[in-house]
């Protein structure tokens, strides 16, 4: 970079104020219409349209849940048939789990991240767009081909070999296999994305214990993804492979195994559960802490434990093949490591618990949430380490004690935290507040109806009914519990729709929030709700863990980025001190176009093997234009 | 006879629903003595009964952390607070205390979970506990029925029989495990914990049953359309009583005595029944489908989805698509004197 240049660059501090806002949203903003919406590569924009995706999965298979709880509501009932039954119960588990469960916290991160580390845009704003379409037009494969009686009817864990083409010659199974493929991809991506985002844009001064627990909880979250989603992916392109072209991973009778599908599941499924579970908590931090009115007891045994749990949910997999006829001691080990990690799990409760001991609570709508999530996670914790045990776990395992287990930590875990969320950071994303009346109304009828269509099903397990049954008869005493239970889960679904009214009023007609309604403690509140395309005007510096609470009345920030063209600000990994600015990439038609041609490459690869030959180029044109070298300036220093 | 457990529903329902089922958790231990006949809580066997004293001891521990984990959110958001000015304002002191709490309640959760962790080894090497002299089973799971191999030492003794086993009271019985197809799970709740039948392994399983009853059981792991009529019982006989019975099992069918049983007796081998069905004793030898050589003394039809009766039996026979859709009996076209001469000559085969 010649000096020449260097002079006709205009830098933001050569402009103030108005001037300078004018001149970042000209650079910044998504482009006008309907192609520039397509081109986005501005993470807020991405993160929305991925959040409010995935709500609408919540929404979908929240209504397969209902036409469960209807035909199971009394025995020998024939609302739906057993086909039906097997499709729907495949398609809620895989939808809340890949196209809802996962898919959410990593939109929240997406949208959440960058503000929260203050910077302009996710590292990687391309990429982000195509996992966004990637994870889009997966969802679409499998929901299309439910509408159109393909839908997969094999579980959401696809056990071989009843997912083998002997017994499932049909195309269900690798609709099923294949939307794996799509969604694993999309999160993957969004895993890198996240990593290099708080490892080198975090605001200068960010070092790495003044990093929001969010952040952590999602830096934690991204390196399981890296980790667990490989092994489902060698899983189910396998099962595609033995279904597509005979080979024989899993056929025993020609030195496959059915049990090697299930490690391979399990090693990906149960870190499966802590990728849900570890940014809920990272969640339940910051809205404790902004409603307690304190910093959240403990920082450094949080980041600890999520750190932990992240290790120790790789070593106990095996907890969900206990009865498989393994080696007794060494299913006793995995009883011991499963337990352990409610260490970790109960050192973040013990320190919500002193938090709200000492803390002044504040009860908006977004802490009922956290407080209803201790007192339902808990009880799915306690069930957990029940569940651990060996000898327990042969009569509970595959029964409703079961059912009632994990949803109990993925709905109170989860979602109540989730829910929190958004009346949380609604006003942040929407820049309007959420109805408190509308709210309150919400969490009693969730935390009501959760507890009465779930609680039943302990008990329902451990009085003989297994899961994945289509119906029941008349006397095995089941009735009247699988009855409470479907009232209930009404009762949980009208909280739903009480949110969706909530959302579609206060999005009209909520109050204006302000940069900082709830006076928060961290940079996402330091800027307009919504925030703007290019989220600060000035990069903030970092002084203290809670910066809004430390400096309220103004904030630190450093000058020196371009106010020509788009750059962020590179910052060290521990000490985050600036090392150089970096051009981000302007919009771009490209990711989706290669989305759509990786679609079409892995949709017409379950048809046919030719797909992968025919299937690449279209790829590898567009990934060309992706990459094309547009001249714009690289790397200053 | 052996004592038939009525279900559990029927005896609790006096209450209304919204009473019963807070209670059903708080009186889950006494009212569990007298529950059902597919229940882990009320266990008739040696391994049921030592899982549930694990569940026991677990669930006495859940409760006293969830009541605790409670009780301080409550007084940790009623109690009177200081009131500094704004968040960063922290008591020092109180937050080293804190820290120290945090510590030792971690520490402690250390121990509970592997205090724990001994006690579920403990049940475990019981439940898994291997007999000798022990009355040895074969089991073969299908898509959708249980076949049931009953080997000794003498061929005599070897029998096949299906969806229906009956063991001797006080005596470890011996089941190997296997499945002809997809992955089942063999599971009695009331005798013992579940175990998979896994598609080119064997697994292996032991149980003993303390009290002369039926057991119902039920395949736990999905395996496909009609998982859900995946049935058996297991009839738990005293030791003279099960001796009869396998003497007579081990016979071959009764030949029909009357006209309208021998003409049943040809329809079964001429319309296509004998090709999936064994009879031990007749010309019928197919593999495919359960061995009926002693079916008019079963209980249920179907992998226990219905009670046996003529009735059911004819309805079954007449249209098996309609009571269990999907699975591999076809329709056959009869006419109804047909049907009844195959029914009457099945129910003969006592």
């Amino acid at each position: 970079m010649s000096i020449a240049a260097e002079e006709r660059e205009l830098r933001d501090d050569a402009l103030d104020g108005l001037q300078l806002a004018t001149t970042l949203e000209r650079i910044w903003r998504t482009p006008s219409g309907l192609i520039g919406a397509l081109m986005s590569v501005d993470h807020k924009v991405i993160g929305r349209r991925y959040i409010v995706t995935a709500f609408a999965f919540l929404f979908l298979g929240g209504i397969l849940a209902i036409l469960m709880r209807i035909q199971l509501a009394g025995p020998e009932r024939t609302f739906l048939s057993a086909d039906k039954f097997n499709q729907i119960f495949t398609m809620h588990g895989s939808t809340m789990m890949f196209l809802f469960a996962v898919p959410v916290m990593e939109a929240f991160a997406v949208y959440l991240v960058p503000l929260m580390i203050g910077t302009r845009n996710i590292a990687f704003p391309r990429l982000n767009a195509f996992s966004y379409w990637m994870f889009l037009f997966g969802g679409c494969f499998l929901w299309i081909s439910f509408l159109l009686n393909v839908g997969p009817d094999v579980g959401w864990f696809a056990y071989v070999p009843l997912s083998s083409l002997q017994f499932t010659p049909t195309k269900r199974a690798d609709v099923w296999a294949q939307m794996i493929t799509f969604t694993e991809v999309a999160a993957l991506a969004v895993a890198v994305e996240i990593v290099v985002t708080v490892f080198k844009l975090r605001a200068p001064g960010m070092t790495l214990d003044r990093i929001p627990l969010f952040v952590w909880s999602m830096l934690v979250t991204a390196f399981l993804v890296m980790f667990a989603m490989p092994s489902i992916m060698i899983a189910s392109t396998s099962l595609i492979l033995d279904r597509l072209v005979n080979t024989r991973f899993f056929d025993p009778s020609s030195g496959g195994h059915p049990l090697l599908w299930q490690h391979l599941f399990w090693f990906f499924g149960h870190p499966e559960v802590y990728i849900i579970f570890i940014p809920a908590t990272g969640m339940v931090s910051m809205i404790l802490a902004t409603f307690a009115r304190r910093p959240v007891i403990g920082y450094p045994v949080i980041i600890l434990s999520l750190i932990a749990t992240g290790f120790l949910s790789f070593g106990l997999w095996v907890h969900h093949m206990f009865v498989t006829g393994l080696p007794q001691l060494g299913a006793g080990l995995f009883t011991a490591s499963s337990m352990l990690i409610a260490v970790p799990s109960g050192l973040q409760i013990f320190c919500w618990l002193a938090t709200l001991w000492d803390g002044r609570p504040v009860y908006r709508t977004a802490l009922l949430f956290v407080l209803g999530f201790i007192v339902i996670f808990v009880v799915g914790g306690l069930s957990g380490v029940m569940v651990a045990s060996v000898p327990i776990d042969t009569q509970v395992h595959d029964t409703y004690f079961v059912v009632a287990h994990f949803h109990y930590v993925l709905i109170g875990g989860a979602v109540f935290p989730l829910i929190g969320a958004v009346y949380y950071w609604f006003p942040k994303i929407a820049g309007r507040m959420l109805s408190e009346r509308l709210g309150r109304w919400n969490f009693w009828l969730a935390f009501l109806g959760f507890n009465v269509a779930f609680f039943p099903m302990h008990i329902l397990g451990l009085i003989g009914m297994p899961r994945r049954v289509y119906t029941y008869t008349a006397d095995m005493g089941w009735e009247r519990l699988n009855l409470l239970s479907s009232s209930g889960a009404v009762i949980f679904a009208i909280s739903f729709a009480v949110l969706i009214v909530n959302v579609i009023y206060s999005l009209r007609r909520g109050a204006l929030a302000g940069d900082n309604p709830w006076d928060a403690s961290t940079l996402e509140w330091a800027t307009a709700s919504p925030p703007p395309p290019y989220n600060f005007e000035r990069i903030p510096v970092v002084k203290h863990r809670d910066p809004l609470w430390a400096d309220s009345e103004s904030l630190p920030v450093v000058a020196g980025l371009s106010a020509d063209s788009r750059q962020v600000l590179v910052t060290s990994l521990a000490d985050a001190e600036p090392q150089i600015r970096e051009a981000s990439p302007e919009p771009s038609i490209w990711p989706l176009l290669t989305a759509i041609a990786t679609t079409v490459f892995f949709i017409g690869s379950i048809f046919t093997p030719w797909a992968v030959l025919w299937g690449t180029p279209p790829m590898a044109i567009t990934l060309i234009g992706w990459f094309w070298p547009t001249g714009s300036k690289e790397d200053e220093e | 006879m052996p004592r038939v457990a009525p279900p559990y529903g029927s005896r609790v329902n006096s209450m209304p629903v919204w009473v019963r089922s807070p209670l059903v958790l708080l009186a889950a231990w006494p009212m569990a003595a007298r529950a059902g006949w597919q229940s882990a809580l009320d266990p008739q066997g040696l391994q049921s009964n030592e899982i549930r004293h694990t569940l026991f001891i677990f669930l006495v521990v859940a409760a006293i952390v969830w009541i605790g984990v409670v009780v301080v959110l409550g007084i940790g958001l009623l109690r009177r607070k200081r009131t500094p000015d704004q968040p960063l304002d922290l008591h020092e002191p109180f937050e080293q205390r804190a820290g120290r709490i945090v510590f030792g309640l971690g520490a402690a959760t250390t121990v509970v979970v592997l205090g724990l962790s001994l006690v579920s080894y403990a049940g475990q090497r019981t439940v898994f506990a291997k007999d000798q002299n022990t009355l040895a089973l074969k089991i073969i799971g299908h898509q959708w029925w249980w076949e049931v191999r009953y080997e000794a030492d003498s061929p005599h003794q070897s029998f096949v029989t299906a969806n229906e086993i009956r063991i001797p009271t006080g005596q470890p019985v011996k089941v190997e495990l296997e499945s002809a197809d997809v992955i089942h799970s063999f599971w009695v709740p009331s005798l013992t914990g579940k175990m998979d039948l896994i598609t080119g392994q064997k697994n292996e399983l032991q149980f003993t049953a303390n009290n002369a009853g039926v057991y119902r059981g039920q395949c736990a792991e999905f395996c496909g359309l009609q998982h859900a009529h995946m049935a058996f019982a297991v009839i738990a006989l005293p030791p003279d009583q099960f001796g009869q019975w396998r003497d007579h099992e081990n016979q071959s069918a009764n030949s029909p005595a009357d006209p309208l049983g021998k003409q049943g007796e040809d329809l079964f081998r001429g319309r296509g029944c004998a090709l999936c069905h064994s009879i031990r004793g007749t010309q019928a030898g197919g593999q495919l489908g359960p061995d009926l050589t002693h079916i008019g003394g079963r209980t249920t039809v179907a992998a226990g989805t219905l009670p046996l009766s003529p009735a059911t039996l004819g309805a079954w026979i007449a249209d098996p698509q309609h009571i269990k859709p999907g699975n591999l009996m076809p329709k056959m076209p009869l006419q109804s004197d047909e049907l009844i001469a195959i029914l009457h000559y099945l129910e003969q085969l006592k």
